[in-house]
């Protein structure tokens, strides 16, 4: 930063982005809890990434581990046992995460690509356009979730994409709604009807002016919006909708469940998932919660 | 050491109050020091900036400060300590003898509630077997300038005007012989301020109340106390007969609040630019000697270094500044 | 409460049951080409056999029509037949809804209840042990699979130790009546309820929690103390009331959920209800089953929304005016 310097515009505005972005670390790493959330995170996508490395997938296919012993539990197989079938648990948890993490952030994007649209378009616009929007909202609002996803996953088959396009398609009404009252304040703020008068088109509105001020929800939003699309997957894989060709936690203990892990008192089959389910779930939370006070001021002083 | 000689002893005496905030950051002293007398039927007004402690010293008088707040020298109401009444003693006594009058914000009233329940159960709480105690709300309400019918009335209903008349009809549920206003007027606009002023001025006269009125607005008080104490950063800074006080202020804080608002209709003011440079102090970090010196015109150089404290400045007053002529020399 | 108010409440509840109805049919004819292809999946039809299927459901006509008979049907609740057993499917949902509305209605009661009393508590003992107990029990719970919390006391609780019976809703070789028939069915239910109630229990206190810390800040609380109130009535009667606001709204968002919840654990409990029922009907899959389980469910979450929009406006008048 030299004293005299003719940066334009643009560079200031990242230097300013790129402080910016030092000092909300810096805060976030005063949360004790949201670092734990996000040392579990960056643990659990290092494994999802490194899986062809930690364990064979060829162990997740029945036939190749006929000669195993079934039913094994830790202390005869190592580190966590085999199942019905004789495949390695410990695989299938390291590749189940895949999907898991994958389906879940998947699913949350696509959520939160619809429901910022709506909820963006909705708000700034107005009239009869917003309240058809909202209307459809409140619809999907009140439709249950799960049976909504059954109903289209049974119709639409089995396939992971499917899964992800079924999460995403019943997840989207929250964030639209809330996105949609901060973009209501926000259009009360003087600066956008300066900004019209300087004549500004709509798009550059939009754009420039009140997504930036509702990124911050949306990130928050979205931290706090993966644990439910995990959730969801795991509950839908485990109903028997998910795809059978692929690995995953919801799998696991759909099959455990199916073979009689629980009467087997199988412990090692049904407890490593729904404990990697329940970390991850955990994390995110935890990285959502630290988040929130990061970028919503008020909040942090409450906690003094 | 009030301007008339009380007929009797004074109904309250304040003497050394200290409240101090215990915060995450440390203690912040709110209120560091204060006496004062009020006799039965007598009217004080308190005036300050915003930040100065008379919030913390209204909610200090009925022991209404948050837990975990250090309250300490001596309330006597009628010669009874309310900072050393045991609990039970001081809920009898809330209300009955003593009662606060708020801003009439919106959240001042229990949104969820009508305002004639609210005002009912004040008088429910002190007379359990009471009857016609709706008969009785309505009489308030009426007395306040309300329609009775106000009662069935949720106080989002009710305009600012409205609520702040509730509020003062809710105060006089129980009959208290004192009063204590804060800040009565502040939300209101200029015309409504009057009324209630007006409101407040009568029901005084009428009731034969004590009064100590709290703002920020040293105009308000002109009207309708007797008496008025300036305060700055937890201290009294002066006392006296109001007329006296404004006419001729002692404590040069006192002549920059009384300058702060504006005369309709005086040449003079409109040319002259007036206001206090500066912001009021930090609690946890006060000027030395003289809290006042960094901002005052009239500022020596004993200031920094003089522990000021309340100097007789003429007949019936007092004033915590070197220039008056009862200070040390 | 004005009549105008409850009017475009109910009126809201319709318009969206409507739109439900509407979204079966068209999700049903739309996604897969032929209805009769895909009732029938798996099966081998002759030509003749499939146009008489075809005129049989009425599929014969514009989509229009078939619309308007599909809406008929419905509305005389004739939902189909199931696909497994052939029988109606309306029947078969009436049969099973019992034992659904008696779980999903004792453990909403249960986890309300617990979850206030836990968030009050909590709040009024704000930073001690109390309070991070109940945060980190809510965190908890609120993370992990509501139906792998049902396996883990399966195995713990039934298998493992024996207290409780492993799944179904009566003993099979018992035949008992009245109230040993009822206690029977109450030792049956105690798992499945457990699971949704811990579920659920911890989102309440903490709602409950911040609700209450918000309004502990209020100002005519402070009002309330000093017109002399003892501070057990001054929570009781001031703040309890105003903090319960956001829990009602909170019981009707989880209705829906607890409903989807029960459809897994039930399945885990071999608990006879619409859960179970769903669980079934997925293995076909026995499509006219899950569209009516549906329709079902989505008309009880209205149903459930509607009151807990009506019961919110006769508790907090602010918003019948808006």
């Amino acid at each position: 930063m030299s004293a005299v310097s003719v940066a334009s515009p643009r560079r200031i505005a990242w230097q300013r982005r790129r402080r910016a972005l030092g000092v909300a670390w810096r805060e976030y790493r005063r949360h004790t809890p949201g670092m734990i959330g996000l040392a579990i995170l960056v643990a659990a996508v290092l494994m999802a990434l490194l899986a062809p490395v930690l364990a064979d997938s060829a162990g997740l296919h029945a036939v190749n581990t006929t000669s195993n012993l079934a039913w094994a539990n830790p202390a005869k197989f190592g580190p966590l046992g085999t199942d019905h079938l004789g495949r390695s648990i410990m695989t299938q948890f390291i590749w189940g995460s895949r999907i898991s993490l994958l389906v879940g952030l998947a699913a949350t994007l696509l959520a939160m690509v619809i429901g910022s649209v709506v909820g963006i378009t909705a708000g700034f616009f107005g009239g009869w356009f917003e309240a058809v929007l909202m209307r459809l909202t409140e619809w999907f609002l009140v439709i249950p979730f799960l049976p909504l996803a059954i109903v289209l996953a049974a119709i639409l088959g089995p396939s992971v994409e499917n899964i992800i396009l079924v999460i995403g398609i019943t997840s989207w009404p929250f964030p639209a709604r809330l996105i949609r009252s901060q973009v209501l304040t926000l259009k009360q703020r003087l600066y956008v009807d300066r900004a019209r008068a300087l004549g500004a088109s709509n798009w550059h509105l939009m754009t420039r002016h009140i997504l930036p001020n509702v990124s911050g929800l949306i990130i928050a939003n979205t931290t706090l919006t993966v644990p439910v699309a995990i959730l969801s997957e795991t509950t839908l894989s485990f109903l028997g909708l998910g795809d059978p060709s692929r690995a995953s936690w919801g799998k696991m203990l759909q099959e455990g469940f199916a073979a009689g892990a629980l009467t087997q008192q199988a412990w090692w089959y049904y407890v490593p998932p729904g404990l990697g389910i329940m970390l991850v779930v955990l994390a995110f939370t935890l990285c959502g919660q630290a988040l929130e006070e990061v970028l919503d001021p008020r909040l942090r002083d409450r906690r003094r | 050491m009030s301007a008339e000689p009380a007929a009797g002893a004074p109904l309250l005496t304040v003497r050394d109050l200290h409240v101090t905030y215990r915060t995450g950051a440390g203690p912040i002293p709110a209120v560091r020091g204060v006496d004062f007398d009020l006799a039965v039927g007598e009217t004080l007004g308190l005036a300050g900036e915003s930040g100065c402690g008379k919030s913390s010293l209204a909610g200090a008088l009925l022991r209404l400060l948050p837990r975990g707040t250090d309250v300490s020298g001596s309330v006597l109401l009628d010669g009874e300590d309310v900072l050393t009444m045991r609990p039970g003693r001081l809920r009898a006594v809330r209300w009955t003898e003593m009662a606060i009058v708020f801003q009439g914000a919106l959240h001042t009233l229990n949104p969820v509630q009508r305002v004639g329940r609210q005002i009912g159960e004040a008088i429910r709480l002190h007379s359990p077997r009471a009857r016609g105690v709706s008969a009785r709300v309505g009489e308030l309400l009426e007395l306040v300038g309300l329609p009775a019918r106000r009662a069935q009335d949720y106080p989002h209903q009710l305009s600012g005007g409205q609520r702040q008349r509730v509020l003062i009809g809710l105060a006089l549920a129980c009959e208290p012989r004192l009063l204590i206003a804060d800040e009565p007027t502040t939300a209101l606009d200029v015309m409504v301020q009057a009324q209630v002023l007006r409101l407040l001025e009568d029901l005084q006269r009428e009731l034969g109340l004590a009064m100590v009125f709290i703002t920020h607005d040293l105009s308000t008080l002109a009207a309708v106390c007797r008496r008025i104490a300036v305060m700055y950063a937890g201290r009294l800074v002066e006392e006296g007969p109001s007329d006296a006080v404004f006419d001729a202020p002692a404590h040069p804080y006192t002549r920059a609040l009384a300058a702060a608002f504006p005369v309709i209709g005086d040449p003079e003011f409109r040319m002259k630019p007036v206001g206090l440079a500066g912001d009021p102090p930090d609690p946890r970090e006060l000027p030395s000697g003289c809290p006042f010196h960094p901002r005052c015109p009239a500022a020596v150089e004993v200031c920094p270094s003089v522990d000021v404290s309340l100097w007789p400045a003429g007949p019936g007053r007092r004033a915590a500044c070197v220039h008056v002529p009862g200070a040390p020399a | 409460m004005s009549a105008r108010f409850v009017t475009l409440k109910v009126l809201g509840a319709l318009a969206t049951l409507a739109f439900v109805v509407a979204f079966n049919f068209f999700l049903f004819r739309i996604v897969e080409g032929d209805p009769v292809a895909n009732l029938f999946r798996g099966r081998n039809l002759s030509q003749s056999q499939r146009a008489a299927l075809t005129k049989q459901f009425g599929l014969d006509g514009s989509t229009g029509t078939q619309f308007v008979h599909y809406v008929e049907q419905t509305a005389q609740l004739n939902l189909g037949r199931s696909y497994t057993n052939n029988q109606p499917v309306a029947k078969e949902i009436w049969r099973k809804a019992g034992p659904t509305v008696a779980l999903v209605g004792f453990s909403t009661l249960l986890s309300t209840v617990f979850g206030v009393m836990l968030g009050i508590a909590a709040a009024w003992r704000r930073r001690t042990k109390t309070d991070y107990a109940v945060t980190t029990f809510t965190m908890a719970t609120y993370s992990l699979p509501d139906f792998w919390l049902g396996m883990l006391l399966l195995t713990g609780l039934a298998v493992g130790l024996g207290w409780f019976p492993v799944g179904g809703i009566t003993d099979p070789n018992s035949d008992a009546t009245g109230i040993a028939k009822l206690a029977d069915q109450a030792k049956h239910m105690f798992l499945p309820a457990l699971t949704l109630t811990l579920a659920y229990l911890g989102e309440y206190a903490l709602v409950m929690r911040t609700s209450l810390l918000e309004t502990m800040r209020e100002d005519y609380l402070v009002l309330a103390r000093a017109k002399g109130l003892r501070d057990v009535l001054v929570r009781n009667r001031h703040a309890v009331p105003n903090a319960l606001l956001p829990v009602v709204t909170l019981i009707a968002i989880n209705f829906g959920f607890v409903l989807s919840g029960a459809i897994a654990v039930e399945a885990i409990f071999s608990w006879p209800g619409l859960g179970l029922a769903t669980y079934d009907a997925l293995q076909g899959p026995d499509l006219p089953m899950l569209q009516g389980l549906f329709l079902v469910f989505s008309a009880a979450v209205i149903a459930a929304n509607l009151f807990a929009d009506l019961l919110y406006g006769y508790l907090d008048p602010r918003v019948r005016t808006a």
